[in-house]
């Protein structure tokens, strides 16, 4: 028991580490993919303000929810050769990093896609009447307008790519879910997992406060 | 000024929203177009500034057919047509110093300038003590303040109003329209005014379309077509219920419409007076007023003897401030 604590106090520390950059990073990639794609599937929907090849639309829409529909451990396995030739090994927390992005960032796009659909159609034409370019439609109105929503939609994401990242561990990520897994599973060392579990507990809550909080103090609808 | 040509709007599968409408505005008018629901109104101003594009038709500005103008042309020419709208379309996230320099800030105008002349509009519609609200935190009346200051940001030529007043009270109805005919008068902005409500016409258009089942019924001067209308739409509007009743009145009577526009209730027994001071005894063929907040709203329809006991009635109701006018049934 006290040799349980012992080992994950000495592995914790790290483990922390590794999960928060992680996350960190896979958040911000899939961020840097997801939301322009999900902006796209907004303003190039048929009656959007740059309507583009319907076809070409289908075609994305799919895209995304084949992504989307494989699971997580299936997909980690199966991109290991694209993340071997992206960053030349498929072991390690930050290689981990690359199967977090291709599985999150469909789930960005169509929760930005979501947000930005909550957006009253007749203020986007209330830009156009203004002589407003689409370019300016978007970042001015679409995401202005959309912005609790989105970080409400951000906050999710957050949570979703957290619990990923801890399933990375199963296949050499690093991070809270690897220590779980490989002390808790492999070795019977339940407390290990127990206490890896509930930081991630509070982790989880952390982020979901601050998201919160930030999503309603810039709402300017509700004051 | 405005020349709207032929203009037909068909939706996908035959809905025929407008069926060849021809208009033309003049500089400086306050051009009401009023219809029943379902008429086409909003359909037509929003061709105007091509939000919709037209089945087929022009629509002329100053001599730029805005049909023709390429995407990027047709966003500079839109500068110069401003719009207002029933629900105000402010941007919620923004306060009212910032929806103001919306339009500036997509123009690429200077920071000073653009702040100031957004302060100056903010000042003008009496609204310079609310630059940081939010529009939640406004009356109906003053978000669609916000959204006439916003929409002269840009010096338009043109402001489109589509059902500006439709959401708003009757007293509020009032001053946004004193206002939108002082920013007529002061900045010489052509006005072309979407409405259903006849009062909105009557308090300050000078001339008036009477759209119906996407055509324009009777059009012209609002005095000519309000006292004297000619198509069964405008009639409709003219005396909205009753009309049969009003029909069967002898032809040879006279009869005088009179519109109420927010006059006291309790200032003085107009109609009483008018008999004992002129004379006349008119009788009340129709009336539908009511009373909002101690004034009067609606309109009643009169009927006297002869020309002679006309003009002394006229003259009466309107040296009254009553908007007072006759009106025939000649067909």
């Amino acid at each position: 028991m006290i040799e349980d604590l012992q080992l994950f106090l000495s592995e914790f520390p790290f483990a922390l580490w590794e999960t928060f950059y992680s996350t960190l990073l896979a958040t911000l990639f899939a961020v840097i993919i997801g939301l322009p794609l999900g902006v796209l599937l907004v303003v190039s929907r048929e009656d959007g303000i740059m309507p583009l090849n319907k076809s070409l639309m289908k075609l994305i829409d799919l895209l995304i929810n084949i992504l989307r529909s494989v699971p997580f451990l299936i997909l980690m396995v199966v991109v290991i050769p694209f993340t071997r030739l992206l960053i030349g090994t498929a072991v390690g927390t930050f290689a981990s990093i690359v199967p977090l992005v291709i599985a999150s960032f469909p789930f960005i796009a169509r929760l930005t896609e979501t947000s930005l659909l909550e957006v009253d159609n007749d203020i986007i034409e209330m830009a156009q009447s203004m002589g407003a370019n689409p370019f300016q439609i978007i970042v001015k109105v679409l995401l202005a307008e959309a912005m609790p929503s989105l970080i409400n939609n951000l906050t999710t994401a957050i949570t979703t790519i957290l619990s990923y990242q801890a399933m990375s561990g199963t296949i050499g990520g690093g991070g809270l879910g690897k220590i779980a897994i490989n002390y808790g599973y492999y070795r019977y060392r339940y407390l290990v997992m127990i206490l890896s579990v509930i930081v991630l507990v509070i982790l989880v809550q952390l982020i979901q406060s601050c998201g919160s909080y930030i999503a309603s103090k810039c709402d300017k609808r509700l004051k | 000024m405005i020349k709207i040509s032929n203009l037909t709007k068909k939706y996908n599968n035959d809905v025929v929203a407008l069926n060849g409408v021809t208009l033309s505005v003049d500089k400086g008018d306050i051009y009401g177009i009023i219809g029943l629901s379902g008429a086409g109104k909003s359909t037509l101003v929003r061709c105007i500034n091509l939000l919709e594009q037209p089945t087929s038709g022009t629509i002329e500005i100053d001599g730029v057919d805005l049909t023709k103008l390429s995407k990027k042309d047709l966003r500079v020419k839109r500068k110069e047509i401003s719009m207002i709208f029933q629900n105000f379309n402010l941007l919620q996230q923004k306060n009212v110093l910032q929806n103001v320099l919306f339009p500036l800030q997509i123009s690429n105008n200077d920071k000073q300038y653009s702040l100031e002349k957004a302060k100056d509009l903010l000042k003008m519609v009496d609204l310079s003590d609310k630059l940081d609200s939010y529009p939640s935190q406004l009356s109906g009346g003053q978000k669609q303040r916000v959204a006439i200051a916003r929409a002269l940001a840009c010096d338009p030529k043109v402001l489109l109003c589509d059902e500006p007043t439709s959401a708003l009270d009757p007293q509020t109805t009032a001053s946004i329209l004193q206002l939108l005919k002082t920013i007529n008068q002061k900045l010489n902005i052509t006005i072309i005014m979407i409405t259903h409500q006849m009062s909105v016409v009557e308090k300050i258009c000078n001339k008036v379309a009477i759209l119906s089942e996407g055509k324009v019924a009777e059009s012209g001067q609002v005095n000519e077509v309000f006292s004297n209308p000619k198509s069964l739409a405008a009639k409709k509007l003219v005396f909205p219920e009753g009309f049969d009743d009003i029909l069967s009145i002898s032809s040879s009577k006279k009869m005088i419409r009179i519109v109420f526009d927010g006059q006291k209730v309790t200032e003085k027994p107009i109609i009483a007076l008018m008999s004992q001071q002129t004379g006349v005894l008119a009788s009340i063929s129709y009336a539908s007023t009511k009373s909002i907040g101690g004034k009067l709203y609606g309109s009643m329809i009169l009927t006297v003897d002869d020309s002679s006991q006309l003009t002394k009635v006229l003259d009466y109701l309107n040296s009254n401030g009553l908007i007072a006018r006759e009106v025939n049934l000649n067909d």
